[in-house]
């Protein structure tokens, strides 16, 4: 039982991804019921997405509205019983970020993944996000390097149109696990855009052996037995 | 008794007193008031014309943009050109300019710019920082401070374009932005996308932002549109326009299609390193979609320019 949390209040993509932008939020007696977006009803979403009366409704809010719905977010959804709660955050190291893991303290979380692309730029910003994994107490699981290569389709020739590299000597710099590094996969972007369950529809594509190989290295983290 | 969060005395109303929210509702104020305004105008008099880059999404390339912006507008030597980076907690800018350890001066006139060239000047929190693992861990409140900061106490001098990165989203920065430019004159937003749905989800809120707060939108960038490899020359499109692109939603929205950029990996080897793209790769397609949406741009605002003198 997988349950995603979509802290992304100005742009919330997460619902898109699932093919579930159409769906509502209902109330029951214990909460927010999450949107189900499988017949076997393991994957639940919430975002702030289904709560939009339009779809381009822009989310013009500062801080304190964005913390009192965050803290809404994490006390009064009807989540049940989840083996992973996903947060997706926004960019930085501001109100989303500190709202959500103060809301998510009590729970204790098991830590952090952090994305970026192997350009030194946004590696640069990543080193801040480390920073800020530190001073709030959250582990780090890990870093992966997303848009890592990209392998043409027609001649099989790699180009690495983000660069390469940086992700890993961040998690080598920072003494944190590496996860791996995900190639740009047009299908994969396809895949996303169309709401589709690119793990199961798509496993011959470039970007699936190293995503099952993540997924697996988080499973593997919370099989041992907990500290 | 509570006016409400979101009310026009959150945080002021007698009933305040004493909550203990009193500060957050009263932190998150709105527009400057009449004084500061003044004193904002005041600073900003000497700036011909104003463009906001903004984007819905992250990692669209909105910062490569602004600085690959500044740059082409510099190249002109005749004019003078500011990038302010208020993006607070991922400021790439200092990197993307190849100013990275720089730290801002002051002096009796204010803040300092740190100049890569003797025309464009660059301010952003990168600077104020001294460590590059130093993270600006902030709410609103103290952020909407930086930035009426960097509009006050920088001594931009005259500049003919003040270009103003943003984060991505429609939060405190933008707000704030908004509202301390409103004192002078912004001239619009250039809005930055790549082809995905996802993306112009996002860009449409963006839109929706600007008719809120009547911010012209100057139109719309679309960023890693398509790839030809380097070996076979076959074309990819790495980021599929699923609903049409941002070609699709232009048309829908009415607004402009600035153009098109395509993938090139020595856009980003060039911001790693600090040097302008443009000048690294003049004969890359992606440079010349650059430079025709840069001059785009500059005669959208040399014409509210002309119109607004007309008015006087």
């Amino acid at each position: 039982q997988v349950g995603i949390l979509d802290v992304d209040l100005c742009g919330p993509s997460v619902p898109r991804m699932f093919g579930a932008q159409d769906s509502d939020v209902h109330q029951c007696d214990s909460g927010w019921v999450p949107v189900f977006v499988d017949q076997e009803k393991s994957i639940s979403l919430m975002s702030i997405g289904f709560l939009l009366e339009k779809p381009d409704d822009a989310v013009v809010w500062r801080g304190p509205k964005k913390n009192a719905l965050i803290k809404q977010f994490v006390a009064d959804v009807a989540w049940g019983d989840l083996d992973f709660l996903i947060v997706d955050t926004p960019p930085g190291t501001s109100d989303e970020h500190i709202s959500t893991v103060e809301a998510l303290r009590p729970h204790k979380p098991l830590g952090a993944i952090l994305v970026t692309t192997p350009q030194a730029v946004s590696v640069g910003d990543v080193r801040r996000e480390l920073t800020f994994c530190k001073k709030t107490g959250l582990r780090v699981l890990g870093i992966v390097e997303n848009m890592s290569g990209f392998v043409c389709p027609h001649c099989s020739e790699c180009t690495n149109i983000f660069s390469k590299g940086g992700g890993e000597e961040l998690a080598k710099h920072a003494g944190v696990p590496f996860l791996g590094c995900v190639p740009l996969d047009p299908q994969l972007s396809q895949s996303l855009e169309e709401g589709r369950d690119f793990i199961q529809e798509f496993p011959k594509s470039s970007a699936f052996p190293a995503l099952t190989r993540i997924a697996q290295q988080i499973l593997d983290g919370t099989s041992q037995p907990s500290s | 008794d509570c006016p409400g969060t979101s009310s026009a005395q959150a945080g002021r109303a007698a009933a305040c007193q004493g909550c203990p929210n009193q500060r957050i509702c009263a932190g998150g104020a709105a527009a400057p008031d009449p004084a500061e305004a003044a004193e904002l105008r005041e600073r900003l008099r000497s700036v011909k014309h104003t463009v906001l880059v903004l984007s819905g999404k992250g990692g669209v390339g909105k910062s490569t943009f602004s600085a690959l912006l500044a740059q082409g507008l510099a190249a002109d030597e005749a004019k003078q050109v500011a990038l302010l980076d208020i993006d607070i907690c991922g400021p790439s800018i200092p990197k993307m300019m190849g100013l990275e350890g720089e730290q801002v001066h002051q002096s009796g006139s204010g803040w300092s710019p740190v100049y890569v060239e003797e025309n464009l000047g660059v301010m952003s929190v990168g600077f104020l920082l001294s460590s590059p693992d130093d993270a600006v861990i902030w709410r609103g409140p103290k952020k909407n401070g930086l930035i009426k900061q960097f509009l006050r106490d920088v001594d931009w001098g005259d500049i003919d374009y003040l270009i103003v990165d943003t984060p991505p989203g429609t939060s405190d920065e933008h707000l704030s932005i908004v509202q301390y430019l409103s004192a002078a004159h912004i001239d619009g937003a250039v809005i930055i996308t790549t082809p995905q749905e996802v993306s112009l989800q996002d860009v449409r809120k963006e839109i929706n932002f600007c008719h809120k707060v009547k911010l012209p939108v100057i139109g719309v960038v679309e960023n890693m549109s398509g790839f030809v490899c380097p070996k076979c020359k076959n074309e990819s499109q790495i980021f599929p326009p699923t609903t049409g692109g941002a070609e699709k939603m232009c048309q829908n929205l009415n607004v402009s299609l600035l153009g098109k950029v395509p993938l090139d990996p020595q856009i980003g080897k060039s911001c790693d390193k600090g040097q302008s793209f443009l000048s690294e790769a003049p004969e890359s397609p992606a440079t010349s979609s650059y430079r025709n949406i840069i001059q785009r741009i500059q005669e959208y605002c040399d014409q509210r320019h002309f119109q607004e003198e007309k008015t006087i």
